[in-house]
């Protein structure tokens, strides 16, 4: 590690930590800025239409992959039901916020948003409790029960949710006296599609998410999480309350979650029970881990990478092929069709990644010395042999 | 009916699914056991047994009806063509992939798992669509108490019932018998109690893991071709809800835990039953799911599992 450091020079890797950072963060925030004018340029032609539509939801997606990285990364608690929370977030903005709620009140968007952020940290506590004795898989099936019973839950309660019928519309939010998502944008000459003030929520949203996730990281409870993480019982004797760190893993984690819900809602104007079954929460493990668990550069690459994979390669997957093979004349390609086999696909590229990098794209350094640690260790008892 | 016979005829029904939730148990159970992992694709393995004892049982055109030694040729036919394909499939998976993550960090195995799962389940679709598939209803409809033994009741025991736990018991027991009484048993309980030193010993460790997805692939594939006759049905998600279950099961027993995987497969079987029939069956999985989370709270390491020291 340290040699291909040096390797890469002084410049770079010569910077202090605060400084890299930084400029990681500011490079990213200004692709993400100009993002929406690349599109119709760049991207439209290659993806068939505007690849908003692709980007919100995996954004949103991403957004959940950095909650839940707090709960699984930071404070390794392996979390299987994490849609739950993602569920509780977009209800309680529907509860506030459509005319089919039973509340007998109605409240603006910003509100219902902050208000999904606090109901999802609660019954990240709320859940949280009954696991706090478990250990490992153990704590992992509890939480699965808790992702199959959420929305069980809400599919039940027909006369309040609607059942699998839904709940539609749902509130938007406010920007400078229009509401997001109905008109689109003009600025000069250039028209960006009625999707893209979303995108810029989501994205603004995404950087509050990021500095709050990296300054808990830097925090006391955030090298307590990581304690808790690496030995329990260790950190318990440190003087760590092993009950308050995980619950405010739990609820941290949570609230992440419920911003995401809110947004999700909102965009979409319409949420059923099946839109936040198991597979949702095996999604953004799939993304925490793939990235590089517990670095949070890494989950927001893992989570981009693999929604627009998901999202976006695989639909396209086959026009694509298809139009390599009729321009240089290779039959099989060219008569390709691959919309029966998306799960196929996401299956092969989550096996060929793992068994290729089984630290993730981007594991985090700590991580990356653990392995390289466990190797040693390995060889030593090996020698004793 | 009687409030009693009621009570008994449910009973009847949560044992037997119970018991095909014991099979698929073992498998989780078995494979976490040795190297400590869910095996989210073994869900999938069930679900392509169910499949290939479906393919075999179609080749032979067979209705309830058909001479009864071509009818048990061609049912022992699919119970071992779907035992032996799960066996390897399940095999080939370590094999290819699981076995290249022995010392990665422990969530790569996981998701892994989770790919193939989507895998075998895309391999579903494709072989029989997205729609559920009837699967022939090929045991006799007799009832054993009524027309057998001429009792004078309203509770049904069906030949189907019967066929269940005919199948599912011996496999029981002769699974527990290979894992406390031979030498490959023995060396799976070593290598799962400490893989180097079992490795020092001379335990070949591959073949000895290699042996235990073998093992449960092929319970996994009797549960498919158990399932098949039993319920009538194929459908490539079956795979995901019955390895829920069985996952809970394999859980609520106390993972690692055979005794306990039967024991969970049971109760979650008789609780879903119950559930179905007293509250209502949209219910049932939070009412399954709501008792597994009581257990756990109580009892941490479900209900055999050894409440193991924390090692300091």
């Amino acid at each position: 590690m340290s040699a291909e450091a040096t390797a890469r020079g002084a410049g770079w890797s010569g910077l202090p930590e605060r400084q890299r950072r930084v400029i990681q963060f500011g490079i990213a925030l200004l692709f993400a800025l100009i993002y929406p004018f690349l599109d119709g340029p760049l991207l439209a032609p290659l993806f068939g239409g505007s690849t908003m539509g692709i980007m919100i939801p995996v954004l949103l997606y991403t957004l959940l992959a950095l909650g839940l990285n707090i709960v699984v990364g930071y404070a390794g608690l392996l979390d299987l039901g994490y849609a739950a929370f993602f569920a509780i977030g977009a209800y309680t903005t529907a509860f506030l916020t459509s005319p089919q709620s039973p509340l007998p009140f109605r409240t603006d968007f910003w509100v219902a948003l902050m208000a999904s952020w606090l109901v999802a940290a609660t019954f990240g506590v709320i859940l949280g409790a009954p696991t706090l004795r478990l250990r490992g898989d153990y704590l992992a099936i509890v939480t699965l029960a808790f992702g199959e019973i959420v929305p069980r839950v809400f599919l039940n309660l027909e006369q309040w949710t609607g059942g699998a019928r839904g709940m539609n519309p749902i509130g938007r939010p406010e920007l400078f006296g229009y509401e997001v998502g109905l008109f689109p944008v003009h600025i000069g000459s250039l028209v960006l599609g009625a999707q893209v003030p979303w995108y810029y929520l989501i994205v603004a949203v995404g950087i509050v998410s990021i500095w709050a996730i990296t300054r808990l990281h830097d925090s006391r409870l955030g090298r307590a999480w990581i304690a808790m993480r690496e030995d329990e019982v260790a950190a318990a004797s440190m003087g760590i309350n092993l009950v308050q760190t995980k619950l405010l893993a739990f609820a941290m984690g949570a609230s992440f979650s419920g911003f995401a819900g809110a947004i999700f809602a909102s965009i979409f104007q319409f949420i059923d029970p099946f839109q936040f079954e198991f597979s949702i929460s095996i999604m953004v493990l799939a993304m925490v881990i793939l990235g590089g668990i517990g670095n949070i550069w890494g989950v927001l690459a893992g989570g981009i990478v693999l929604g627009v994979f998901d999202r976006g390669v695989s639909a396209q997957l086959s026009a694509w092929l298809r139009s390599i093979g009729s321009t240089l004349g290779i039959p099989v390609l060219a008569t390709i069709d691959l919309s029966q086999s998306r799960l196929l696909i996401f299956g092969l590229a989550l096996v060929i990644l793992m068994v290729w990098r089984p630290e993730g794209l981007f594991p985090s350094a700590r991580r990356r010395a653990e392995l390289h640690q466990d190797e040693t260790e390995v060889a030593a008892h090996g020698g004793l042999a | 009916m009687h409030d009693a016979e009621i009570l008994v005829q449910v009973l009847i029904l949560g044992l037997a699914n119970g018991a095909l939730f014991a099979l698929i148990a073992l498998g989780y159970t078995l494979v976490y056991g040795i190297i400590e992992l869910i095996n989210f694709a073994h869900g999938e393995v069930y679900m392509i047994g169910t499949f290939t004892a479906l393919t075999v049982v179609l080749q032979f055109g067979l209705t309830r009806n058909s001479p009864p030694p071509l009818l048990i040729l061609a049912l022992a036919l699919a119970l071992i063509a779907a035992t032996v394909v799960c066996a390897l499939l399940n095999a080939g998976i370590e094999r290819l992939a699981y076995r290249r993550l022995r010392n990665a960090p422990r969530l790569a195995p996981l998701i892994t798992a989770i790919g193939f799962s989507f895998i075998l389940m895309n391999i579903g679709l494709y072989w029989y669509g997205a729609s559920q598939v009837r699967f022939p209803d090929l045991l006799p409809s007799v009832d054993i108490l009524r027309d057998w033994l001429h009792l004078n009741t309203a509770i049904a025991f069906t030949v189907k019932d019967l066929f269940v736990l005919l199948l599912t018991v011996p496999l029981l027991v002769g699974l527990n018998l290979f894992v406390s009484r031979t030498r490959l048993g023995k060396a799976m309980r070593a290598t799962a109690q400490d893989r180097e030193a079992a490795a020092l010993m001379g335990i070949d460790i591959n073949l000895t893991i290699g042996l235990t997805f073998l093992i449960g692939g092929a319970l996994a594939g009797s549960a498919g071709f158990i399932s098949g006759l039993y319920n009538n049905s194929a459908w490539f998600q079956q795979g995901f809800r019955g390895g829920l279950m069985a996952f809970t099961a394999a859980v609520l027993g106390g993972i690692g835990n055979l005794t306990g995987a039967v024991l969970g497969g049971l109760i979650i079987g008789v609780i879903s039953a119950l559930s179905d029939f007293y509250l209502d069956p949209r219910w049932t999985q939070p009412v399954v799911f709501g008792i597994l989370v009581i257990i756990m709270v109580f009892r941490p390491s479900g209900l055999l599992g050894e409440q193991v020291p924390e090692k300091v």
